[in-house]
């Protein structure tokens, strides 16, 4: 089966400093993959390679299949949808029509249908109308997953949409991702909370100064050896009675 | 419905301040002169009306709404409510021009001016759309377009220094304030056909202005055809830009100021902007030539001159009240 997603032996220099060194990762349809590891490991610059939106140096992407490069640029769109990290907006626009933003192939009414849809799916039906510069940090961040829903893509790419979110905000972001993998969507998630990342996602890529650590699933992936290595803790992943748990210190 | 009824407005507008300023004029007129200038349009009121008040009033309607649909789309497109049609170095570029065609003795062959400036204008918009094309990163573009315009004035200044009369500096002074005065119905046809085209090149930019709200990168994966898109937005307001330059030196205020004022009632999407910023800039500045010639002065005021006047305290009372809607 052709994965949605297949990156390899990326490498990307940035400043004159190698930000990959040669990571990568493939996720096939209905697998919610995380990518983890410290600030400054290459999540994002390995999200943004991947798609298209950076230069590589080397290495392949292929979006199911078909290399990066070669797809033109509105049919990308029909096969990832994107939610950058990055979560400026630049005017104050109604959260409906931010979210319908992620459906331009449709008519305009039905794009607000889908939008409508996938705000009430992040919890802000009654918001509509509220202008997404009027909004907390919190509720904007969900206006813009909604946007990433209504793409509708088979391939779902998001980094860090927990960030900056109360825990029930985070709980509901992942849930929603998972319900999306679930529906057969290939999805990837860059996180920062390892214990999230564990709970929610099949696989887990650890990055480290550019370049894979550990791929596998949380109970291959977080030993302690990695824990220490890549993230200078000392603890390891407890199983509880509601899943699994990163319990760590720092590494004196 | 009310955007539907604040563009209804704009068009009544618009339509009342070019009546106006066709009707009312220095040399006074009876009702029987207007009369007789309807039935006949050769005779002396006819005259009056239809060949110098008229284009005039036509002229600055098309100018002052190339220059608010080319501010909606800058600002737009750089996401940046300070945006004006000057921030590209088109203007300077196309002031440059001129500049240069008057100082080479060219003033007197009719259209000259005009044509060179068209042209600097056209050279700087071919550059700013090949960068655009390179640095997507509204600062960038920014900046480069700062550049530009400094490169422009600077070698503006060059020529007059070079130059050999010392009338050409009073002149070029004198063009750069703006006027739409002794304009006829060819000239107006000479900016319409480079206005029409950045026009529709902005009207077609128009969605990927509002997907740019949500930055360069989510919009690059949207589905939308976004190099064309964005190279159409800067290209069409930049040719927007140069036609109203070309046609009526430098005007102040109006691109930046258009969008703002159209925003409180249609919105903040890009692309909902530009129509109602075209028809607001094309009311002020029928409104603004009409107060530059009925304003009793020695020497006629520039219309440059007006529109910074009555343009920037109006101005900063408008970014006062809207400072609120755009800080996030």
């Amino acid at each position: 089966m052709t994965a949605a997603w297949d990156l390899r032996e990326l490498v990307v220099r940035q400043g004159g400093r190698p930000a990959l060194r040669g990571a990568g990762l493939t996720v096939a349809a209905g697998e919610m993959v995380g990518v983890i590891g410290p600030n400054g490991s290459g999540k994002t610059t390995l999200l943004r390679a991947g798609l298209g939106l950076l230069r590589r140096d080397s290495g392949t992407a292929a979006l199911s299949g078909r290399p990066i490069d070669a797809i033109p640029e509105p049919d990308r769109a029909r096969l990832v949808g994107y939610l950058p990290q990055e979560r400026r907006v630049g005017w104050n626009l109604a959260s409906l029509d931010i979210a319908a933003l992620g459906a331009p192939d449709l008519s305009p009414a039905a794009a607000r249908e889908v939008a409508r849809t996938c705000l009430a799916r992040v919890g802000l039906a009654g918001f509509e109308g509220r202008g997404v510069l009027e909004m907390s940090g919190g509720e904007r961040a969900r206006v813009l997953l909604a946007r990433l829903l209504a793409t509708r893509a088979p391939l779902l790419v998001a980094d860090e949409p927990a960030a900056g979110l109360d825990p029930d905000a985070q709980l509901l972001t992942l849930e929603l991702l998972r319900a999306e993998a679930a529906r057969g969507a290939a999805v990837v998630v860059t996180l920062h909370d390892l214990t999230l990342a564990a709970r929610f996602c099949d696989r887990l890529v650890v990055l480290a100064k550019g370049q894979v650590a550990a791929d596998g699933p949380a109970a291959t992936a977080l030993t302690p050896a990695v824990l220490r290595t890549v993230f200078g803790l000392e603890g390891e992943l407890i199983q509880t009675p509601t899943g699994p748990v990163v319990s760590a210190r720092r590494a004196s | 419905m009310r955007r539907r009824t604040g563009l209804f407005l704009l068009i009544a507008l618009l339509l009342a301040a070019t009546v106006l300023a066709v009707l009312v004029g220095e040399t006074p007129l009876r009702a029987a002169d207007y009369l007789t200038a309807l039935a006949h349009p050769g005779s002396a009121p006819g005259e009056i009306l239809w060949t110098i008040r008229a284009p005039r009033a036509a002229m600055a309607a098309l100018v002052g709404g190339a220059l608010g649909l080319s501010g909606a789309a800058l600002q737009g497109l750089l996401r940046n409510p300070l945006a004006d049609p000057g921030v590209l170095g088109v203007s300077a570029s196309a002031g440059l021009g001129a500049g240069v065609a008057i100082a080479l003795g060219l003033a007197a062959i009719p259209g000259a001016i005009e044509l060179s400036a068209l042209a600097g204008a056209l050279v700087a918009g071919a550059l700013v759309v090949a960068l655009a094309a390179r640095f997507r990163e509204p600062e960038t573009l920014i900046l480069l377009g700062v550049s530009i315009s400094a490169f422009a004035g600077a070698l503006s200044s060059l020529v007059y220094n070079l130059s050999p009369s010392p009338v050409t500096t009073a002149e070029v002074l004198s063009w750069m304030l703006g006027s739409v005065a002794n304009r006829d119905w060819p000239d107006l046809v000479t900016t319409a056909i480079p206005a029409a085209i950045g026009a529709l090149l902005v009207a077609w930019s128009a969605r990927g202005l509002t997907m740019l709200t949500l930055g360069e990168e989510t919009a690059a994966l949207s589905g939308l055809p976004m190099a064309r898109l964005r190279a159409a937005a800067v290209g069409g307001a930049a040719l927007l830009a140069g036609a109203s330059v070309a046609a009526a030196g430098i005007i102040g205020f109006v691109g930046l100021a258009a969008p703002h004022l159209v925003r409180r009632f249609a919105g903040d999407d890009p692309g909902k902007t530009l129509l109602p910023s075209a028809l607001a800039g094309a009311g002020l500045l029928v409104l603004a030539d009409l107060a530059a010639r009925v304003i009793p002065t020695e020497q006629e005021l520039k219309l440059g001159v007006v529109t910074a006047l009555f343009g920037a305290p109006l101005f900063a009372l408008v970014a006062w009240r809207a400072a609120r809607s755009w800080r996030s």
